[in-house]
């Protein structure tokens, strides 16, 4: 059995900073990823991160992941397993796993899960031909394998991701001739929106597939206005020819090994689904085991790098580590993470995280 | 209406617009950011005091007109591609615009190309003054536009 100080689980955002900050410290940390490449959704970003620059505001999220990535890799203290995946979670705290296809254990001392989020899908007649693709798909096809996803896409979901993936298909050449929101109000931040319709893309609010239609795979959508009930207006389908549909409607919190570790957990819609009870230093009801970035509850980015920083000095805090930098570091970090939450865009997540802290008290 | 389509209103454009007197005294910025988000480095990457100190991340940036020199240097900072320059001084009857581009091709110096008003629609031909690069590792370029003075406020975007 390997032994670890520090386990962090996902090498995204959140998993990156997690292991800095504790090897930072002065901590050992064993970093894993089931992808053969670290820094999760960022290396799929390819748009400047708002913020400020403490979260690398301005830069591009592959270039967040590359400077990352480098400094994980280049330290002493960090361990980086990659193609390795966690299967289970054991009694005594000990992780089983498959790294490049071979079984192996781990107790680590702490564990940090940052291990993100998965998409949303939406049920409608022929939500299956191929064609129809989740906006985390059609990412990796154009920006990690540099593959077209299709020709003609009509995008479902105008939040962030929806709308920073139409940008991204119009930068690789594809025509996007429609981004259809089943709210009545964009959700993305509004000059994200601003930009991809001065490129000519409509954005119909109140608005959703009813069904997809081909033989071999997508060749038509069939899309119409919504009332306040969120039933379809007759006499307004509308029948839309496009070879890919991509649908970008929300994330769900990964915590099957919250779950299995017997973290308390609580149903939050705010935050995306279950999520765990934590304290301010992200540490959940069991001892030692910390949380980072989506897997929390969904948020940006750059909130995720904040936790992140914020869970790995408590974890290596908590193992008896802790240089001088540490307090100020974690009251920096919360600083921050209270900064990016407090605008009229964070409300949402401060309500989840209120009603989250009206559950059980962890200590 | 900006929240239901993605395009502002034309009393947001009004009111981020710089005075009167300030367009006529040469090139200026204007900030079409309406949505307080936390985001900032329009401030912190302005060198001439344009921007005034934020108090909090997410509130909008305010500005000292007459600082501003028309430099450009926000345009590439802003990760929401929300800020351009006007120089109504130009000529008489033509004005530049400055905006950002992060699409291919890239136009030709002295071509002409359309201009896109905020809804992507094609108003007017515009000329390519000039293009240059927001920065080291940026892939973000800036492209000076001679437009029709009357569509300087409106010219937002390039059909290339």
């Amino acid at each position: 059995m390997n032994k670890a100080e520090i386990l962090v689980i996902g090498s995204g955002p959140a998993g990156l900073k997690a292991s800095l900050s504790a090897a930072e410290q002065g901590a050992g940390v064993a970093l894993l990823e089931r992808d053969s490449f670290l820094g999760g959704q960022l290396v799929k970003q390819t748009h400047m991160f708002f913020g400020s620059k403490e979260q690398y505001a301005s830069e591009r999220g592959f270039k967040i992941a590359e400077k990352l990535n480098l400094e994980a890799e280049e330290h002493p203290n960090i361990k980086i397993l990659k193609d390795a995946t966690v299967l289970g979670y054991y009694e005594e705290g000990i992780v089983s796993l498959e790294v490049k296809g071979k079984f192996a254990t781990i107790k680590p001392a702490a564990i940090i899960i940052a291990t993100g989020a998965q998409e949303n899908t939406l049920m409608f007649p022929n939500c299956d031909l191929p064609g129809i693709y989740g906006a985390g798909a059609v990412q990796t096809l154009m920006n990690v394998y540099g593959v077209l996803p299709g020709k003609r896409v009509a995008m479902v979901g105008a939040g962030n991701i929806g709308v920073i993936v139409s940008y991204q298909l119009l930068q690789a050449g594809v025509e996007v001739p429609v981004i259809i929101e089943a709210m009545p109000h964009i959700g993305a931040y509004h000059v994200h929106a601003s930009k991809v319709r001065r490129m000519g893309v409509p954005i119909y609010t109140s608005h959703t597939v009813l069904s997809a239609h081909g033989s071999e795979s997508l060749e038509k959508i069939t899309m119409a206005e919504i009332d306040q009930d969120r039933n379809p207006v007759t006499g307004t389908e509308k029948d839309l020819e496009v070879d890919v549909l991509c649908i970008a409607v929300g994330l769900t919190p990964l915590t099957e090994i919250l779950f299995q570790a017997g973290c308390k957990m609580a149903y939050i819609p705010e935050l995306g689904g279950h999520v765990p009870l934590r304290s301010d230093n992200l540490e959940t009801s069991v001892p030692n085991i910390f949380v980072a970035g989506d897997v929390g509850g969904i948020e940006e980015a750059s909130a995720a790098m904040v936790e992140g920083s914020i869970a790995g000095l408590t974890a290596a805090f908590n193992l008896g580590y802790g240089k001088e930098s540490y307090a100020g570091l974690l009251a920096a970090a919360k600083r921050e993470l209270d900064h990016l939450r407090r605008g009229p865009v964070g409300e949402k997540i401060r309500i989840g995280l209120e009603s989250l802290s009206s559950f059980v008290e962890v200590k | 209406m900006l929240s239901k389509t993605g395009v502002p209103t034309d009393d947001q454009i009004e009111a981020v617009k710089p005075s009167k007197e300030r367009l006529a005294k040469g090139p200026v910025v204007i900030v079409e950011c309406f949505q307080e988000i936390p985001c900032d480095p329009c401030y912190t990457a302005c060198k001439q005091g344009g921007f005034l100190p934020f108090e909090d991340i997410n509130d909008l940036p305010e500005m000292d007109f007459e600082k501003c020199n028309g430099c450009g240097v926000c345009i590439g900072a802003c990760p929401g591609l929300a800020i351009f320059i006007v120089d109504e001084t130009y000529s008489d009857d033509e004005a530049l615009v400055i905006i950002p581009w992060e699409f291919v091709p890239v136009p030709e110096e002295g071509s002409t190309v359309k201009g896109l008003n905020r809804e992507g629609e094609a108003v007017a031909e515009v000329k390519v003054k000039k293009v240059r690069s927001a920065g080291k590792n940026k892939n973000t370029n800036l492209i000076t536009l001679i437009v029709p003075k009357e569509f300087a406020h409106e010219i937002r975007s390039i059909e290339v």
